[in-house]
């Protein structure tokens, strides 16, 4: 009865704020909506005493991939009535992509099949300390024992995505300041002070009125960075600045 | 009477509800007073006096200051998302309160003794985020906007070392359970054997609770004060409550992971006989005068040397010592046989 009850429950809020998702004007409530149905399918999970899948569907889903979703759609400044323009020329396409999914959804529900290495289901849930096999344990065991092989490709496939990615948006120019550790670690007083006497009422003008001391990290930055132009007789320059 | 507390749903909703009130009620009351150890600690430190005017030694200074908080008035700021600007402050709070559901003071005292506990924890504080983020996009302010998306990309940025120093302790213990994670400290706490990841992890409970030298979400000198800038009254109030109480756990944390929850240092008579809850509230009030002693001890961190820390020095080395330990516990068979 009280199980039914919460079942009920964590389903309507879960299919209502689904709904939401893509009835939403706002595209941060649009995101905010898909968290509270990520958390309630975590409930459902729960409820049917899965509590090792609710916990990491909170965690993986909610606690990063949709704050990264919320990070990026805060940030985006879309024209969103512009964007419903093309609205009737695309709800074709978009109608049968919806089909054809729903129907391979229906087709993978009516063939499902339980594993016959799988132990007996663990009901209970939550509250539950101990047992003959918790369902963490099961499905360490199914995971890392019987379905290795496929477990690894899902990492490969994952460890390709991810260096696509960087691959796509690394750029190997110098964009402001770029700095290298180590060589900040390894520096010396005497590379970046000097002690000297101008006379009075007269500096340099030399590198806009700063003398730096010949070798330090201004003369051996990247070039390009700081501010440096990337010229080559910049070092020679400050030396003779130096010397006078 | 103990057939009805035990027997019936009335019975027991009464005393999940009192079990519930004995864990907030001094976790509250903690909360009120860490805000006064912070500030005469660090005035000790600093060789002032700190508050000394309320009560005997301040101590009625973290009432008056609660009294002032909540009788301010509450400011909306023109163009800010009513709703989700007061939701923000309430999920912060309520969420570092329904952490502690978990939490062992005792051998399975506890007022849920789950299978997976420590994942439970690391779900609530991963959810701590929104709180941020909700509360900097709500306020329709850029320097509330620019502390909350520097709080996001670090809370999660450090979550992974987190997990990964989790993970390492859990392949000592073989369960996610936190009892069973104190008890299998009986002999010898994990801070000992594994006392490089223990700073770690300690160092990444920092950045997690946005304390000193990681304050940058807050980052006063450029961003007046982060993502609460547009708070006052009892919104501000939660978010302090919450901040706080978000410390009070991560030191939870790092007693029952790594110094031994509720156990004494040593099995021996004079130790023993100090009650369990005693220990754990010790091991933690040590825990946060370390937080303390490091705000008033370190700068602050410049943004990139923070993430340069998180990704490349923390999260490599909790991987490497991820491997390390369960090739160790592997060679010298001392890998804890699951349950099943």
């Amino acid at each position: 009865m009280m199980v039914q009850l919460v079942f009920y429950v964590f389903a309507t809020i879960l299919v209502g704020s689904a709904a939401m998702v893509i009835t939403a004007r706002n595209p941060v409530h649009s995101v905010l909506f898909l968290i509270l149905a990520f958390f309630n399918a975590a409930g459902l999970f729960l409820v049917a005493g899965a509590e090792f899948l609710a916990m990491i569907l909170v965690i993986v889903y909610v606690g990063a991939v949709a704050v990264l979703f919320l990070f990026v759609v805060m940030m985006l400044d879309i024209d969103f009535t512009r964007m419903r323009e093309g609205l009737q020329r695309y709800a074709p396409i978009g109608a049968i992509v919806g089909c054809i999914l729903f129907v391979e959804l229906v087709m993978a529900g009516l063939h499902w099949g339980m594993s016959p290495v799988m132990p007996a289901p663990i009901t209970g849930g939550l509250g539950q300390v101990g047992g003959a096999a918790t369902n963490t344990g099961a499905l360490g065991n199914l995971i890392y024992t019987h379905y290795f092989l496929l477990f690894q490709l899902c990492g490969i496939v994952l460890l390709v995505a991810m260096i696509g990615a960087i691959t796509l948006t690394l750029r190997d120019r110098p964009m402001g300041r770029r700095q290298i550790i180590s060589r900040q670690h390894a520096r010396k007083r005497a590379e970046t002070l000097e002690m000297m006497t101008l006379p009075l009422g007269q500096g340099t003008d030399d590198n806009g009125g700063f003398i730096r001391p010949h070798g330090s990290y201004y003369d051996t930055a990247v070039p390009g960075s700081y501010g440096i132009p990337a010229s080559e007789n910049r070092a020679k320059d400050s030396r003779e600045g130096d010397a006078e | 009477m103990a057939d009805f507390f035990f027997h019936t749903l009335a019975g027991q909703l009464i005393l999940m509800l009192l079990e519930t009130l004995a864990v907030l009620v001094p976790l509250l009351i903690g909360v009120a007073y860490l805000t006064l150890m912070e500030r005469k600690v660090m005035a000790a430190m600093q060789m002032r006096r700190g508050p000394n005017v309320n009560g005997i030694f301040g101590l009625l200074q973290a009432f008056a200051d609660a009294i002032k908080m909540i009788t301010k008035e509450t400011i909306i700021p023109t163009g800010a998302n009513r709703f989700l600007f007061l939701f923000a402050p309430f999920l912060t709070f309520s969420l570092a309160m329904t952490a502690w559901a978990v939490i062992p003071t005792g051998n399975g005292l506890a007022v849920a003794n789950i299978n997976v506990g420590i994942l439970y924890l690391l779900a609530i504080s991963s959810l701590g985020v929104y709180g941020m983020l909700i509360a900097g996009w709500a306020s329709n302010s850029k320097y509330a906007f620019l502390g909350s998306l520097r709080s996001a990309a670090q809370m999660v940025s450090y979550e992974v070392s987190i997990g990964l120093v989790i993970v390492s302790v859990l392949l000592a213990v073989g369960s996610l359970n936190l009892n069973d994670i104190v008890l299998a400290q009986r002999h010898v706490w994990f801070c000992v054997p594994m006392f490089p990841i223990f700073i770690l992890f300690f160092i990444s409970a920092l950045a997690e609770t946005n304390r000193a030298p990681f304050d940058l979400p807050e980052g006063e000198s450029e961003l007046v004060a982060g993502f609460f800038v547009e708070y006052s009254s009892l919104s501000f109030g939660l978010f302090f409550l919450g901040e706080y109480a978000n410390m009070i756990l991560m030191s939870a944390m790092v007693s029952i992971l790594f110094l031994g929850g509720w156990l004494p240092p040593l099995g021996i008579a004079p130790l023993t006989w100090i009650p369990g809850p005693l220990w754990l509230i010790a091991k933690i009030l040590f825990c946060l005068f370390v937080f303390i002693w490091t705000r008033a001890t370190f700068p602050r961190f410049r943004y990139d040397q923070l993430m340069r820390l998180g990704w490349k020095v923390f999260l490599p080395f909790s991987l490497l010592w991820m491997i390390a330990t369960a090739g160790f516990l592997l060679a010298t068979g001392l890998l804890p046989q699951g349950v099943s």
